[in-house]
């Protein structure tokens, strides 16, 4: 029983759907708790005290926190299906991009989305600049890995979903398959693999909840 | 195998933690390599083209490859030396504990940090000194998990989460005099208070991180900056 896998999230979390697919992309067998955010179980505050969010993984017994973390635990762990490349100048690379998802794209799209007005008017240029650095570097590229699905795609994939999303509810376009071709292409290549398809949340249900935090955010004067 | 310093260029500056994290790295390998000091204020042309993504030091340019962010080129370093000693753990869990505290430090620890350097009156500061006294508490734990009763949070020799923590500790003892607290309790952490004197004395170490009174200095002069600064 020890090697039974579990995995804490909700329904929702781009977050938590990095960990959903790096487990289908390897074949490994795992049970899903659902939580609900409002109300926290006792669990998982037990197993991710400092941060107390999802995802979490427990494996062996153990609990480990932080989605980019528990990617490199399960590419650690269960050696098929490699999500990182041999040389350690491709896996920095792929480690550069997964943190850029987080670290620069990932603000500047919240920004956009959680303002109005001459707020996200202001968001947005540095948003597309953004994505044209990504872009860029998407270049003759099917994969942020090459040809093969990775760590840093893996990383980006809430991009391949959420923009949409995002767009849709906020009636804005920040991208096109003109002005960014390549990206466009990444977007459709991640979404077909099997593993991403399969396990995508329902659109109408996410447009509903995003719809929600735009407002609620909006409601709340935030300006972040 | 270690390359020609000709094959290793590091561009940094001296009293950045995150350019003392990859030289910790490179002396823990015994690697020899070309320190090119960036001028505080403006970016050379080298640095722009190895790192157009952020323009950010440190960098470290392995042959034509350039590597960027502090830690991934401590990985880096750990991977393609690897008859050195290691850096990072073997065992996954572990690797795991040393990545999420080292995220933990990078994205709210040294935030805490500086919040306490730039805080105005009595109250901010106070706040501030609690909210690095909760991360020093829990650190102290992750000492114990991580280290398993030795020295460092890599057991007996400095691993990844000792360099991702032990680089700031210039910074942090030199915001400790300028802010009048004490941040290593040796009451409430005594783990970390024995782990900051063994990281800060270490081989690899002693000679990377400036003197405190230095950064003292420099803490004090990018706060007049700053301040002349917003009054323009």
């Amino acid at each position: 029983m020890v090697e039974e896998v579990k995995l804490f999230r909700t329904w929702s979390s781009p977050y938590a759907l990095r960990i959903v697919w790096a487990l289908k992309l390897k074949g490994i067998e795992y049970e899903t708790i659902f939580e609900d955010i409002s109300n926290k179980s006792p669990l998982l505050l037990r197993y991710n005290p400092v941060h107390k969010k999802v995802p979490v993984l427990l494996h062996r017994g153990k609990s480990i926190s932080e989605s980019l973390v528990i990617l490199e635990y399960i590419e650690d762990t269960w050696k098929q299906a490699p999500l990182l490349p041999e040389s350690p100048y491709e896996i920095a690379r792929a480690h550069f991009w997964a943190k850029f998802s987080d670290s620069k794209l990932m603000p500047a799209i919240w920004h956009v989305f959680l303002t109005q007005g001459k707020q996200q008017e202001e968001a947005i240029p540095p948003a597309i600049e953004i994505l044209k650095i990504i872009e860029e570097e998407l270049k003759g590229k099917k994969y942020f890995g090459g040809q093969t699905i990775g760590l840093a795609d893996i990383a980006f994939g809430w991009m391949a979903n959420l923009l949409y999303v995002l767009e849709e509810i906020t009636g804005l376009k920040l991208m096109n398959t003109q002005n960014f071709p390549s990206l466009s292409a990444w977007i459709n290549n991640f979404s077909d693999v099997p593993a991403i398809k399969e396990n995508w949340p329902p659109h109408e249900k996410l447009v509903t909840k995003f719809q929600a935090i735009r407002e609620k955010y909006l409601a709340a004067g935030a300006t972040k | 195998m270690a390359g020609a310093s000709s094959d290793l260029k590091l561009l940094g500056a001296g009293p950045s933690p995150y350019v003392n994290r990859v030289q910790i790295a490179l002396n823990l390998k015994a690697v020899n390599y070309e320190f090119l000091e960036e001028k505080f204020g403006s970016k050379s042309e080298l640095l722009l083209k190895s790192n157009p993504v952020h323009k950010k030091i440190p960098v470290l340019i392995h042959g034509d490859k350039p590597i960027c962010e502090s830690l991934i080129i401590v990985q880096y370093i750990d991977e393609v030396w690897a008859s050195g000693p290691s850096i990072l753990p073997s065992d996954p869990y572990d690797r795991a504990l040393h990545r999420f505290w080292a995220a933990y430090i990078d994205d709210k620890f040294f935030t805490n940090v500086k919040e306490l350097s730039t805080a105005d009156g009595e109250e901010a500061k106070d706040a501030a000194v609690e909210r690095i006294a909760e991360g020093m508490t829990l650190l102290e734990d992750a000492l114990g998990k991580c280290g398993k009763g030795k020295p460092f949070f890599g057991g007996d020799n400095i691993g990844y989460l000792d360099i991702a923590f032990g680089s700031f500790l210039g910074w942090l003892r030199a915001t400790e005099k300028l802010a009048g607290v004490t941040l290593f309790n040796e009451g409430k952490t005594p783990g970390l208070v024995a782990w900051a004197d063994a990281f800060s004395s270490h081989e690899a170490v002693k000679d990377v991180i400036p003197e405190i009174d230095r950064l003292v200095e420099l803490a004090k002069m990018f706060k007049a900056r700053a301040q002349s600064q917003s009054a323009n």
